[in-house]
């Protein structure tokens, strides 16, 4: 391959990297910090990708068009939209315990995605809304700056809410809910802003999607896409840990990639479908993951206590 | 040879020590009493005993037999049984069906176990094929004892089998533990009815903090007035 | 009104094949505690490994249904042994995802091995009778019959055999079983035998009512969990009546919404449970 062809790869790749880094980023804030399982990724990711893109694209006969709004309007418009759901949603499951909430928010980021399928008068069902264009003309380069700043921005801003008194009593209730609880904390309250905000940071996530790839369509947030590759990040890289989740965020995608070129080089004959057996090899590989190092690649670093030099 | 020696334990949950070098001892004849104040590792030690929490250190001999650490299935298939204090039967499943799993593990039929539990238990014959988690909570507790002596035990684990239970029924219930010791069978009983439990004790253990305080026949630790006003109520 | 009777019939049947996932998903939740996620995709390979049967010995699809159902519970038995009893004792929530990732693994394996197009078990339309206004296919009462001797042999297993009530017992409460002796390796194995049997019934079941799909299982799971949470987690006759009564629901709805928000009605009827009486509606133990 020559250069020019690598590099492009290399920034189209990192810019779904960067992304990717943000959904797990605010899985982590549900997941690792609070211990919320929410499964229903694909679904504020869907959110914040279908806001953006019927606020910034110009006037449509097939889906609610015309708004025109600049980028970082329609970016802010998503989470505006995304907070009153994630708000709901959150009310919704809040004394769900693991499992009921993993079917929970599975469910409803189905009813989400099953949504923007039907309602076609809003999203243009399965045709997709296309022609979602980069703020200033850019090209994937460029946008890839965009991308780093926000992932820098995220990652700024949950480490310091990590290292916060809010943080704290967040990883508290993780650990043991019903201590804090009879210290007085009001458990319910704190989980559900955590739920909020990372649902708010999946719609981010899903906002810079949309601008990225130009087009969305219901099958980009099937489980698959939408929330089992962030989960295998997060678990990968270390759950309850923000460095963790960017780094899951590399490791996954670059592994996925290269499930393309294993997938190339199979003999059809053997694998039938190039993409299922790239599915397949994901499966497999988390399979191990968890048999073998559930905690991933980075465990999880309490920050210092006030004082305390190291943990 | 003791039925059941166990030594020196500390054992607890997650590396935290609830007994502190606790020891123990049942003879064949015998019904022990443990008692002592809330948190003194009373239901711990029993759990110990029977495998259910971890032991640090420690010997546990059941007859000639080493079974320290040793999982419930092998307690079961010796001779031990336990009837914890909640909990303590499958709700959804008649009583007639919790008593014939208790002796799932060992072969031929139930007929013959059956009728010696009903002989103990006869209000258990009666109400055979009623819901267990519908019944009272003295009726439970007859189920629980019921289903381990299916097994024909040489060493009853009692934890608390009185919690909850009206005064009558209390009465009641050390009956029946007198009886089922009289058949042979060895009784190991943690209880809160610290006095009533004594009377019956052949001998007793007092436990506080994980450690051993007193141990002593039933009727001398009665007779204690230390152990009568720190343990027993005043 | 006619309506409003043929989709109840459309109900019943999609009821009954619900049902069967149900009850092996609702025991599997009962003994092991945890959500299978890749519950429905054993029914799907349990409907592949039908058609295999069907088309290399060339037998038709009530002989097949045996044999699909011994492998599906093999496989099952298999996937637990091999990978959910090593992550048991951690967290359950890596089982959740374990079983995840079983669910996209089996997805992919299917897409490989058969192919991602419809397929169906027998060529050619059937014929469907007329009862009056009423239309039902023949398949449909072959369908509720075998359903319903499978229902009458979990129904026996559960209350008759020792294995059965271990089970029950089990998914009562699983510290008092280990504490009276039962092996619970074994009542495990059992557990995911029978699930496994009954999901690929069901499978089979709803390939020949509709077609075979690699995601036909992964769109019936939302609807089973429904169906399991209504009846009260670990009590099979529960997840019956759940199934019945989600399978009416959803096709009843289509009277008043779009046929496609179907599984949204299995949804919100779980959620109202959820929040309303989270032990589901089958009263009975404490």
């Amino acid at each position: 391959m020559e250069i020019t062809g690598l590099l492009a790869y290399a920034v189209f790749f990192l810019n779904l990297v960067g992304i990717y880094a943000i959904l797990a980023l605010g899985l982590n804030m549900q997941w690792g910090m609070t211990g919320q399982f929410n499964i229903g990724i694909a679904g504020f990711f869907a959110v914040g990708a279908y806001t953006t893109a019927i606020l910034t694209t110009g006037p449509a006969e097939n889906w609610l068009g015309g708004f025109n709004l600049p980028f970082l309007v329609g970016l802010a418009g998503s989470i505006m939209i995304c907070l009153p759901i994630a708000w709901a949603v959150g009310r919704i499951t809040a004394r769900l315990r693991t499992d009921y909430l993993a079917i929970a928010t599975i469910g409803i980021a189905e009813i989400i995605r099953l949504f923007f399928l039907n309602e076609s008068w809003l999203s243009n069902g399965t045709r997709g809304i296309p022609g979602i264009e980069k703020p200033f003309g850019l090209a994937n380069v460029g946008y890839l700056l965009i991308v780093a700043v926000f992932v820098a921005l995220t990652y700024v801003l949950v480490e310091i809410a990590r290292r916060s008194p809010w943080g704290r009593v967040l990883r508290a209730i993780r650990d043991n809910e019903q201590a804090t609880a009879a210290a007085g904390k009001d458990v319910a309250r704190f989980r559900l802003q955590a739920f909020v905000v990372g649902a708010c940071i999946m719609a981010l996530g899903g906002g810079l999607y949309a601008h990225f790839v130009g087009f969305i369509s219901p099958e980009a947030f099937r489980p698959l896409y939408g929330t089992f590759l962030v989960w295998v990040m997060l678990i990968a890289g270390g759950s309850g840990n923000n460095k963790g989740a960017l780094l899951g965020a590399l490791v996954v995608w670059l592994i996925w990639s290269s499930t393309e070129m294993l997938a190339g080089i199979m003999p059809t004959a053997l694998i039938g479908s190039e993409s299922a057996f790239r599915i397949f090899l994901i499966g497999v590989l988390l399979q191990i993951i968890l048999v073998s190092r559930p905690q991933g690649l980075l465990p999880e670093q309490r920050p210092p206590m006030p004082g305390e030099k190291h943990p | 040879m003791s039925l059941l020696n166990a030594q020196g334990l500390y054992a607890g949950y997650g590396g935290v020590d609830i007994l502190r070098g606790t020891h123990l001892r049942v003879e064949t004849h015998e019904i022990v009493v443990i008692v002592g104040p809330n948190g003194a590792g009373k239901s711990t030690a029993m759990k110990a005993i029977f495998g259910l929490v971890p032991i640090r250190q420690g010997r546990i001999d059941y007859r000639d037999e080493n079974i320290t650490r040793r999982p419930p299935e092998q307690m079961v298939s010796r001779g031990i049984a336990y009837v914890p204090q909640e909990a303590n039967v499958f709700p959804s499943l008649s009583v007639l069906e919790n008593l014939e799993l208790g002796a799932y593990a060992l072969p031929g039929d139930n007929r013959q176990r059956l009728e010696k539990v009903y002989a103990i238990f006869p209000r258990l014959k009666e109400r055979r094929r009623q819901q267990a988690g519908l019944m009272s909570g003295g009726e439970r507790q007859m189920v629980a004892m019921g289903r381990a002596l299916m097994i024909e035990p040489q060493l009853l684990m009692l934890d608390e089998p009185t919690a909850g239970l009206s005064p009558q029924l209390i009465d009641e219930t050390f009956e029946r533990i007198a009886e089922i010791n009289a058949l042979g069978i060895g009784v190991l009983m943690v209880e809160q009815n610290a006095r009533q439990a004594l009377t019956i004790a052949s001998r007793g253990y007092v436990l506080a903090t994980g450690e051993n305080r007193y141990e002593d026949t039933g009727p001398a630790l009665l007779a204690n007035p230390e152990v009568a006003e720190m343990f027993l109520g005043g | 009104m006619i309506e409003v009777i043929q989709l109840l019939i459309n109900g019943i049947l999609l009821g009954s094949i619900l049902a069967l996932g149900a009850i092996g998903a609702t025991m599997i939740f009962g003994v092991l505690r945890f959500a299978h996620f890749a519950h429905g995709d054993l029914m799907a390979i349990g409907a592949y490994f039908a058609l295999s049967v069907v088309s290399i010995f060339n037998l038709p699809i009530l002989l097949a249904l045996p044999v699909a159902m011994l492998l599906t519970a093999g496989l099952a038995v298999g996937i637990d042994q091999v990978i959910y009893r090593r992550i048991r004792q951690v967290q359950p929530v890596i089982l959740l995802i374990s079983s995840f990732a079983t669910a996209l693994v089996l997805r992919s394996l299917i897409q490989m091995i058969w192919g991602s197009s419809n397929q169906v078990y027998a060529t050619g339309i059937q014929m469907p009778w007329q009862i009056g206004p009423l239309i039902l296919k023949p398949d449909h009462l072959l369908i509720f019959a075998a359903a319903t001797g499978l229902v009458v042999f979990v129904h026996f297993f559960l209350t008759r055999t020792r294995m059965g009530k271990a089970m029950r017992a089990m998914s009562d409460n699983m510290n008092l079983a280990l504490v009276t002796g039962i092996p619970a390796n074994r009542v495990i194995m059992w557990t995911w035998a029978i699930g496994g049997a009954l999901a690929a019934a069901a499978g089979v079941f709803l390939g020949m009512d509709t077609r075979l799909h690699p995601v036909m299982g992964w769109t019936l799971l939302l609807p089973i969990f429904a169906a399991t949470i209504l009846g009260g987690i670990g009590r099979p006759y529960g997840a019956i009546v759940g199934g019945l009564v989600i399978g009416c629901a959803m096709e009843l709805s289509t009277l008043i919404i779009p046929g496609s928000y179907k599984p949204a009605v299995a949804f919100a009827i779980m959620v109202v449970t959820l929040i309303v009486r989270p032990q589901g509606i089958i009263k009975g133990a404490a």
